[in-house]
């Protein structure tokens, strides 16, 4: 009988005792003694006597209490201590522990993530100085400002902007010295670090004064990321020479870290200036007004005082006189400026971030209404120990401290773990590379903001969930419970416990809807016809520029290694398309068609404007893409011979009529030049999965040879030992020239990203909800069965059959379960409809989803109220009624 | 027991004051004390009297110390400060005014009103 039990358990022993503490234990302890041995000189023996002077003594733990509070006992004190009977208690209940500080774990992990990605992507844009006074024309807006031309109008003749710089993506063979590897960098305008305002790492950036002409300035600036892994942090990298596509371009400077170019998603290698940029990409040119691959966003830094809006007005006026001006080669329509980093992503990131969010957002509150059912059925069970408190002396405020003591300390834990596996997730996120061999990357780095709002979510829903039981304890009558036992009755607070349940469980079945929404719209969109067939089919993709391949040499060249494919014993069917084969890396280019007897060749005038492929003799056997009528190409389509063209249906249809009627037809291109249309080829997709009957027409590659394309390999051999074979085989033809062979499925990984981000997305979040609804149910239907054991005890007694028992016990909760799941099948197939703008054909009026949401509901109640019935069956009524 | 009056609110600091004036004393030795003057006419369930204790030593009224009791048991002994020596004179008047008030207010007729 030393001290109080009170500060010899192991976690007091665990935090360091104050000497306070200690005195004072102590000085009671003196004073019993002291008390005993009167009482021992009175007759008792000394147990007996030492026992007397205890209860003399009274409420020891509350008196201990009011002197701490009477020395003024600080506010970490008496932290301290609710903090050490908060452990106490929640030790004791390890499930109830376990339970909450998961599902807490859980949504606050799950919001972290999305919040990191937010951060990454909408808050955090580029690491620049007054990024904020940045504004400029995206990739594919039809602004006209793709064309360099455009732009140096739109630089000069501004009055919004101090400076306007733009910037492009090129793709190059970079040697260093017989070591050729393909690399992506930026080509940017000389003020485009003036711009931006940053200041080089080593060495020197270029500026307006290199750019004196067409490929004046052969100059080259690494980022920061390609230095190191590419040069090993080697400063003297300043000054060397290295080869881009055969031709010779000086190191000058390396950028500071962490500065990635000005497209958040794409991590480029190098920069080098635009006026370089026909040497290295043939597309790009510089005197094109027409070009719409010259450049791909411009930006500039607003003057003082100019606000978004009249720099918007300013630019598109621009637009609109150089295309009344140009009226061949300009189109401009009304473009909205935007922050650079995102570019033309801007509005679907947005779109998909602010889904993810509202999920997220979902999943805590479903997390905190189970937390808040989890609490008050944990406080009812304590009703008697806190009813036993209250009669001992201990105020109602000291006991709420406590609940909302052991609140927060779940909550901390649950926010601490969430924000452990958050940030996991999101280092993995911000290493992953989605796409092998393409620079991309997700812009998310964890940081300190990551922390406040983890902590912070954590705190609110502590809170939010803590007050919960709070009624239950101010109404706690202590002698009312102390007095009947733990209330058989079922009062108000089970009703908020149950529209909590019924909540959560209708938030988990729209979250299950969603995902099945998603799966389903995913499996249908794999499963569509593309009008070809990547299946068996292997691409490689050979910048013949790389190698330094020019004009004549193409065609040669890429026919040698078209018969070097075809020589690979198992190979059926090979072919050519310049640029990228359809659905690879979301790029197309369109074309504008005229019909035959036009003249003006404006682009107000144009018939069509279909998608343009430009492909070899094979190309349609080798894709698989169906000849509906006529022929397709043979190499004796080339120069001399008149220029002809294949069509899709949906052109042939548009253009003439008819499939069978557009054979032998004429119709003209923008630069004057008349094609026969030769024949016709189903209908497919071209630049995404969306595209629904889209027109596009295909000239033969030897009437318009390109240094850049890719082969198309038809076999049906190990994919493997395929791309191994067509490896070596192009080495044969030339050892300089970087390869990249990938079979088609695994390239359309791009198109289907954003599909199965969504769906991975929505997929992780509909389990987390259906995790959260299994604790829910079972904490209800567990905890209802443990408050009728006695009357399940007497039914069973008086012959109640098992059904009946087991409707008795469980009926309430599976009643719950049917509203909550009804309520949101119905809400999560009015939000489905969102979804159809991300994932491709996805649609909820779909048999197999409902079935599939009735059915996960169901066998989620089962699994949740399988264990608490086999408990309620289980009652034996002798035993039951004999301890009770 | 049935013959002890509860406690008048406040009266136990007062008390404790009167008990340490008369000399050093540890907690029990306060009870006892008090017990001793009030001639067993009050009830003061032990515990209660630490917290009053503690906060007279906080307000600096009385000082402890640790040292040995009659018994040869260790105990923290009580005694007044010079503050609590003035508080407990000023305590001790007005409680006497008081309570001579009370006393004359109850025990007034009706003819002296």
């Amino acid at each position: 009988m030393k001290l109080p039990a009170y500060f010899s358990t192991p976690v007091a022993r665990y935090f360091r005792r104050s000497e306070i503490a200690d005195e004072m234990a102590d000085e009671l302890h003196s004073h019993i003694e002291l008390r005993a041995d009167d009482l021992e000189r009175s007759g008792l023996d000394r147990a007996m006597a030492e026992r007397r002077a205890r209860v003399e003594f009274g409420a020891r733990e509350r008196y201990v209490e009011e002197s701490l509070e009477a020395l003024g006992g600080n506010f970490f004190d008496t932290l301290v201590r609710d903090v050490r009977l908060a452990v106490r208690v929640l030790r004791k209940s390890p499930g109830f522990l376990i339970a909450a500080v998961f599902t807490l774990a859980l949504a606050i992990g799950a919001n972290a993530v999305v919040f990191g990605i937010m951060d990454g992507l909408i808050l955090r844009p580029l690491q620049v100085p007054q990024v904020e006074r940045l504004l400029g024309t995206h990739y594919g807006d039809g602004s006209g400002f793709q064309a360099y031309p455009n732009y140096r109008d739109l630089r000069d003749h501004n009055h919004s902007f101090e400076d306007v710089a733009a910037f492009n993506m090129v793709f190059v063979g970079l040697d260093t010295g017989n070591d050729p590897a393909a690399a992506t960098g930026f080509s940017a305008t000389g003020n485009y670090f003036d711009v931006l305002r940053i200041h080089p790492y080593l060495g020197r950036f270029f500026h307006p004064s290199d750019e004196r002409g067409p490929n004046s300035a052969p100059y080259l600036v690494l980022t920061y990321a390609y230095w190191h892994s590419r040069f090993q942090d080697d400063r003297g990298v300043i000054g060397r020479v290295v080869q881009l596509d055969k031709h010779p371009y000086t190191i000058i400077g390396v950028a500071p870290p962490g500065f990635q170019g000005t497209i958040l998603f794409v991590a480029p290698d190098f920069f080098m200036p635009i006026v370089n940029q026909e040497q290295v990409s043939p597309e790009g040119s510089l005197t094109s007004r027409g070009s719409i691959h010259s450049i791909f966003d411009t930006f500039g830094r607003l003057k003082p005082g100019v606000t978004p809006a009249q720099a918007t007005d300013d630019v598109n006026a621009i637009g609109a006189s150089l295309a009344k001006t140009y009226p061949r080669e300009v189109s401009h329509t009304a473009t909205t400026l935007l922050r650079p980093g995102l570019t033309a992503f801007t509005d679907p990131a947005r779109a998909f971030v602010g889904g993810l969010m509202l999920l997220s957002g979902l999943i805590l509150l479903a997390a905190c209404a189970n937390l808040g059912s989890l609490f008050a059925a944990h406080a009812a069970d304590r009703s008697r120990e806190v009813a036993l408190r209250l009669a001992l002396g201990s105020s109602r405020r000291r006991i709420l401290r406590q609940l909302l003591t052991e609140a927060l300390l779940i909550s901390l834990a649950g926010g601490a773990l969430g924000l452990m596996a958050s940030f996991a997730l999101l280092r993995k996120l911000s290493t992953w590379q989605p796409f092998a061999g393409a620079p991309l990357h997700i812009p998310v780095s964890p940081d300190a903001k990551l922390y406040i709002v983890a902590v912070a979510l954590a705190v609110v829903s502590g809170l939010l969930f803590g007050i919960v039981p709070v009624r239950q304890v101010m109404r706690a009558n202590p002698y009312e419970i102390v007095r009947a036992g733990s209330s058989p009755r079922f009062g108000r607070r089970m009703t908020l416990r149950d529209v909590l349940l019924v909540v959560q469980i209708a938030i988990c079945a729209v979250l299950v809807t969603s995902s099945m929404v998603a799966v389903r719209g995913l499996v249908r969109s794999l499963k569509s016809n593309f009008g070809f067939e990547p299946r068996n089919t292997m691409l490689l993709g050979a910048n013949l520029g790389m190698a330094g391949y020019e004009a004549d040499r193409v065609l040669p060249t890429q026919k040698r290694l078209i018969d070097a494919m075809k020589s690979i014993p198992g190979v059926e069917q090979v072919g050519l398309v310049n640029n990228y084969p359809p659905l690879v890396y979301t790029a197309a280019f369109r074309a504008n068609v005229f019909k035959d007897d036009t003249r003006d060749m404006s682009n107000a005038n144009a018939a069509a404007a279909p998608y343009k492929y430009e492909v070899s003799p094979g190309y349609f056997e080798a894709a698989g893409t169906h000849l509906l009528t006529g022929r397709t190409f043979a190499w004796h389509d080339d120069k001399d011979a008149p220029p002809v063209a294949v069509a899709n249906a949906e052109f042939a249809r548009k253009m003439f009529g008819s499939v069978a009627g557009a054979v032998g037809k004429f119709c003209r291109r923008q630069n004057g030049v008349r094609l026969q249309i030769v024949g016709v080829v189903e209908d497919g997709k071209y630049l995404g999965l969306t595209d629904d009957h889209e027109p596009a027409i295909f000239l033969p590659t030897p009437q318009a040879p390109l240094n850049n394309g890719y082969l198309v390999v038809l076999s049906r051999r190990d994919p493997e030992e395929l791309a191994a074979a067509m490896r070596s085989k192009a080495h044969d033809v030339d050892s300089g020239l970087p390869v990249d062979v990938r079979s088609w499925t695994s390239m359309l990984s791009v198109v289907l990203f954003p599909g199965r981000m969504a769906t991975a997305a929505l997929g992780v979040l509909g389990l987390m909800g259906a995790i959260l609804s299994i604790t829910g149910i079972f904490g209800m239907a567990a905890y209802s069965v443990s408050k009728r054991m006695r009357e399940l005890g007497i039914r069973m007694a008086l012959g109640a059959k098992r059904t009946e028992v087991l409707k008795a016990a469980l009926g309430r909760a599976v009643r719950l379960l049917t509203v909550g799941s009804a309520a949101g099948l119905i809400l999560g197939i009015m939000a489905s409809r969102l979804l159809v703008y991300i994932v491709y054909q996805a649609t909820s009026r779909d048999p197999i989803v409902l079935a599939g949401v009735v059915l996960a509901m169901s066998l989620l109640g089962l699994l949740a109220t399988w264990i608490p019935a086999q408990r309620a069956l289980s009652v034996n009524p002798v035993i039951l009624l004999r301890e009770e | 027991m049935s013959d002890q009056a509860q406690l008048l609110p406040g009266t136990l600091d007062l008390l404790i004051l009167k008990a340490v004036s008369l000399g050093p004393l540890h907690g029990y030795g306060v009870l006892l004390r008090i017990a001793q003057i009030t001639g067993q006419a009050l009830l003061i369930e032990q515990g209660a009297l630490y917290p009053a204790l503690f906060r007279l030593v906080r307000q600096g009224l009385l000082q402890a110390e640790w040292g040995t009791s009659e018994n040869n048991r260790r105990a923290k002994f009580y005694e007044l400060t010079t503050a609590g020596r003035k508080r407990f004179m000023e305590e001790t008047e007005s409680w006497n005014r008081i309570s001579s008030a009370m006393t004359a207010a109850l025990a007034a007729q009706a003819e002296e009103v």
